[in-house]
């Protein structure tokens, strides 16, 4: 209870409650797994503002994923509210969802998902054709730095850099939102810092609110606010106060 | 993968089962003619005459190897059937209703026995009764023996004799207008002035007994009471005929169905090669796990065993209650009165272990390449070779299509393998279709020619002894007639060395115009005046001759003369063997003025009816046939006679191409669900992604078409050839109405599999796709 009363005094304390993009309450996430039910979120209540970034901590298993899949419109909760902006998620179906993803968000993964029959280029433009106002995806590679290798198939670019065009693939269509589930996670660490810069540039540059779900404790010092879970609920909400760029990052 | 391996038995089951089903069912029908011949006693030898006196049949008795001689009256008459404006003639039989068990004994289906005393009272056969809805106590009257007798159905019955009806001299016989009635013998002696006296005989023989020496004898003993040649079963119209189908729909039953089963195991290879394929990955991993090559080998055996046994298990439980249906619905169209049924158990095992090895055979080296493969290789999707442009691109095409347009283009060139098998599956698929369906072409092809190009009289007639030339002007003052056309025909053995065939020899005008003889290419065949035969190519090659041999012509009739003509012709055509030659020139060889057999005619529609009348008041025509009526007879008979076997055929074929297109769709969907997943997740629609799988599966589909359609003729062309037996040679013909059935069966069980695969689709797991690495 504690831990909940912090969490909506820090969001209220950062003042800007208005114009907040995200608005979880009480966000319940229950797996029936046969007899026994998973609880993987106990009602997480978290804002998220324009143009934040944010890094999401925790152990595994704690929910992370759960609560980045239900801000991103993959799946629903069990229970509680979600709002984006003034889209309610909590009872959309699964059209909205789609709806919401294809205007709003835009989903790094760990596995690049890349499609393998299109060259970097091609699998930045599949977006910009649904989006209604794309970015050119070449500018969405430069942004990223693979300007020179836009007509590379995945096979033959490095982790790195197939990360980083699936980035560029993500803010193709200039989300709002760029959600990020461990884009580092396959990668050692100094490719890992080159796919953190592009993304952290592309908060900057694009002002897109930006959350990244890590393992690595070091790469909450990029972020405006981190958000500590476990096992299912939020422990805390760090500002950061002392922010810093990829380059600077001790692994 | 459940779904995958019933689909993949099923195809196998579909295979086994119309084998097993047709074996079965040929056996069974075997059989149950069999116990019929046996149980009514039908003879061996038969022979007919014009008149013998009764103590000739004692002298039969006792050529060597006869078992049992019964002597008959058989005689021809018209009849007036009431409300039938055309006349109809009859085969009259005697039979002694006191005596016991009878040679080709009539089974009563309905009614009664005859009475031997007071009004007449016969049997009618079940083809005729059928045609007209005879019931026991209706009446009709014939002319016998120039007195018109009242005659009263009593019973509706069938003999082995007639299961099929041929009227002499007529090359199709109509249900309608000529059936058989047995009559007491007293009453038909009686009639046509017979005391005393019989004109057929039929024969049973021992075991062991030579054919060939009892025919001989018979011959010299009925040669001076007008005999026209003993013959033995195979030559007896009847089963003759019943051989013959029963051989065709026999090759049809074997030739269909074993191509089913090679091509269903073929594809139990395709496709479960495919999913060892896709499964890769999980095995690398397991190989990382520490499983060795043996285990990964001995685990894919067992499925592959699983799937076949269950497969033969699917198959054979089909073909039981299909062989069942399919051996009633053919011993009802053969009228045979029991049935006896009788699993192919050779065959059924010959079958599983036929596909057994095969499947085996070819998914061996799939599980050998599958459990060699090196631990955790990670399945990466081949990707597109960039130096060398595709073949969308160098067609310059590339640039039309949208993102998701090449990468469905992509993905099927890029997995040439993958799309290739597909396609082949596919193919194959809508080959069987092709197989299955084409032999309506031919039936229609035949029929067409026959019926329309040769035969083009309007009706035919036959006279009943051969009419003289004054005749010629008789049938042409009938009514309506405005052209005829006359026909000699002769029965005759033909023989050259030790090959012989029995057949009308039928002497035509040169230029006959209302009855031509056509050859393969659709050509009238001349009968010039010389002295020489023209004949068929299979009748050619019966009596293995070729144009200028010459064979002996031995007349079975009038003065049975014994003649060496030469070949001058043979020429290649459908129908069944037949022996021609100029009409004048018959009559000289025959040496006789010019009697006839028959007339081709041509009426006019509007007097038919009047003409008809005219007919049933001349004792001189024995016979009448409507062509359009005959046309449409035999279309309704060999389209009964192959219906069954055909719409099994064709809903098996469907089965194996639905089959082969749902594990198609299946291994798309396994293959692309985590790029589709991916595109859903950047928040493509639903519609949107189906698209792509679609798309793939559309070009998979159409791809296949091309490929699959110049196999399935390749497969009915070996059907085809499988068809040709001794007495018939079928043309090879697919229509384009067959090529579309075929591909709209094809596109239509690829729509029902996209759409199952759609509703697969839409209930992806996005999350759980995307959380394994791929
Ligand atoms: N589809 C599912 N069915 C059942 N349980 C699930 C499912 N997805 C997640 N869970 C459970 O929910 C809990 C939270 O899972 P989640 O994936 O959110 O964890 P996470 O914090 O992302 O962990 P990690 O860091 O390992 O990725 C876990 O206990 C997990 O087992
Ligand atoms: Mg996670």
């Amino acid at each position: 209870m504690t831990a909940r009363e912090t969490k909506i005094s820090t969001s209220i304390d950062s003042g800007v409650a208005f114009d907040r993009l995200f608005q979880a309450r009480g966000l319940t996430k229950v797996y029936r797994m046969g007899e026994v039910d998973v609880h993987a979120l106990r009602g997480v209540d978290i804002d998220l503002f324009p143009g934040e970034f944010i890094v999401i901590l925790g152990p595994s298993g704690s929910g992370k994923s759960t609560l980045l899949n239900i801000l991103g419109g993959l799946d629903v909760p069990t229970e509680g509210q979600v709002k984006y902006s003034d889209h309610d998620l909590t009872n959309a179906d699964e059209e909205e969802l789609t709806q919401y993803r294809r205007e709003h968000v835009g989903f790094v993964f760990q596995f690049y998902n890349l499609i393998a029959g299109l060259t970097a280029i091609e699998n930045v433009a599949l977006v910009a054709d649904i989006a209604p106002d794309p970015l050119d995806p070449e500018e969405a590679l430069r942004l990223v730095g693979l300007a020179d290798r836009q007509n590379h198939y995945p096979s033959q670019l490095s982790g790195g850099e197939q990360q980083r065009v699936a980035i560029a693939r993500a803010i193709g269509k200039r989300p709002d939102v760029l959600l990020c589930d461990e884009p580092t996670g396959a990668l050692d660490v100094k490719t890992g810092i080159v796919v953190l810069d592009a993304i952290a540039r592309i908060n900057q540059e694009l002002g897109t609110l930006t959350a990244v779900i890590t393992h690595n404790a070091s790469i909450a010092d990029l972020a405006d606010r981190v958000v500590y879970l476990s096992d299912g609920c939020i422990v805390e909400i760090k500002q950061n106060t002392n922010k810093k760029t990829a380059a600077d990052l001790v692994w | 993968m459940w779904r995958q391996g019933l689909a993949i038995s099923i195809l196998l089951a579909c295979g086994v089962a119309t084998f097993v089903m047709s074996m079965s069912t040929m056996l069974s029908l075997k059989r149950s003619m069999n116990q019929y011949y046996s149980d009514s006693h039908f003879g061996d030898v038969f022979v007919s005459m014009t008149r013998a006196p009764s103590e000739l049949a004692n002298r039969m008795k006792e050529i060597p190897g006869v078992a049992r001689v019964e002597t008959r009256i058989v005689q021809n008459i018209i009849l007036d059937v009431p409300q039938m404006s055309e006349p109809a003639s009859c085969r009259l039989v005697s039979i002694n209703p006191e005596a016991g068990s009878s040679l080709n004994s009539v089974t009563l289906i309905r009614g009664r026995l005859p009475n031997p005393t007071g009004q007449v009272e016969v049997i009618a056969s079940e083809q005729f009764a059928d045609a007209h809805g005879f019931q026991p106590g209706d009446q009709l009257s014939a002319i016998m023996g120039g007195r018109k007798e009242r005659l009263r159905i009593v019973g509706i019955g069938m003999s082995p004799e007639f299961i099929y009806v041929t009227q002499p001299g007529l090359l199709l016989t109509d249900n309608r207008r000529y059936g058989v009635l047995w009559m007491p013998r007293r009453q038909l002696e009686a009639a046509f002035n017979m005391e005393g006296a019989f004109n057929d005989a039929v024969m049973t023989l021992r075991s062991r007994a030579s054919v060939k020496n009892v025919l001989f004898r018979a011959d010299q003993l009925t040669e001076r009471y007008g005999g026209v040649g003993a013959y033995d079963r195979s030559d007896q119209p009847s089963h003759h005929r019943l051989a013959d189908e029963m051989h065709q729909t026999g090759s049809m039953a074997f030739v269909t169905p074993s191509i089913f089963l090679a091509v269903a195991t073929f594809l139990f290879n395709l496709v479960f090669s495919r999913m060892v394929h896709q499964q890769q990955e999980q095995i690398a991993t397991l190989r990382a796990f520490g499983y060795r090559q043996r285990e990964i080998g001995m685990y894919y055996m067992k499925l592959v065993i699983t799937l076949i046994l269950l497969g033969s298990l699917i198959g054979f439980l089909l073909s039981l209650p299909m062989s069942w249906w399919m051996t009633n619905q053919y011993a009802r169209f053969f009228r045979f009165p029991t049935v006896l049924y009788e699993f192919a158990r050779t065959e059924a095992v010959l079958a599983s272990l036929i596909s057994f090895v095969a499947a085996f055979a070819g998914s061996f080296s799939s599980i050998r390449r599958a459990s060699r493969l090196p631990p955790a290789v990670s399945m990466r999707p081949e990707a597109p070779n960039a130096d060398r442009a595709s073949i969308v691109k160098r067609l310059g095409l590339e640039m039309y299509l949208s993102p998701i347009g090449r990468m469905i283009v992509r993905r099927l060139e890029t997995n040439k393998r993958s799309t290739a098998f597909s396609v082949l599956g596919m193919a194959m698929g809508l080959s069987v279709l092709v197989l299955g369906s084409f032999f309506q072409d031919t039936i229609n092809y035949v029929t067409e020619v026959q019926f329309e190009r040769t035969q083009r009289q309007d009706v035919m007639l036959t006279f009943y002894e051969t009419a003289s030339a004054q005749s010629q002007h008789d049938i042409l003052h009938l009514p309506g007639v405005t052209r005829a056309e006359y026909f000699r025909t002769v029965p005759v053995r033909l023989r050259q060395g030790s090959k012989e065939h029995r057949l009308e020899l039928m002497g035509l005008e040169e230029q006959a115009e209302l009855f031509r003889v056509l050859d393969d290419a659709e050509r009238q065949v001349p009968f010039p005046s010389i002295r020489a035969l023209t004949i068929s190519q299979k009748l050619a090659e019966i009596l293995d001759v070729v144009t200028g041999d010459k064979v002996t012509v031995e007349v079975l009739d009038g003065k049975r003369q014994r003649l060496t003509v030469p070949i001058a012709r043979v020429f290649p055509d459908y129908a069944t063997p037949g022996a021609y030659m100029n009409r004048h020139e018959l009559h000289l060889l025959m040496q006789e003025g010019e009697r006839l057999s028959g007339a081709f005619i041509e009426v006019d529609p509007r007097r038919l009816d009047e003409l008809y009348a005219q007919v049933k008041e001349t004792p001189a025509i024995a016979g009448i046939l409507d062509k359009n009526a005959a046309h449409k007879n035999f279309v309704k008979t060999v389209s009964e006679n192959t219906f069954v076997m055909r719409m099994v055929n064709y809903a098996f074929a469907s089965i194996i191409a639905f089959g082969v297109i749902y594990n198609c769709a299946l291994i798309t969907l396994a293959e692309r669900s985590r790029d589709l997943a991916t595109l859903r997740v950047m928040g493509f629609k639903r519609r949107e992604i189906s698209t792509v799988l679609l798309g793939e599966l559309a070009i998979i589909t159409l791809l296949s078409v091309p490929i699959g359609l110049p196999i399935g003729c390749g497969f009915a062309f070996v059907a085809t050839l499988a068809l040709d037996t001794e007495t018939h040679r079928f043309p090879f013909v697919v229509s384009r109405a067959t090529f579309a059935g075929a591909t709209t069966i094809l596109i239509s069980s690829a729509i029902v599999s996209s759409l199952v695969v759609r509703r697969m689709l839409d209930k992806l797991d996005l999350i759980a796709v995307l959380k394994v690495k791929e």
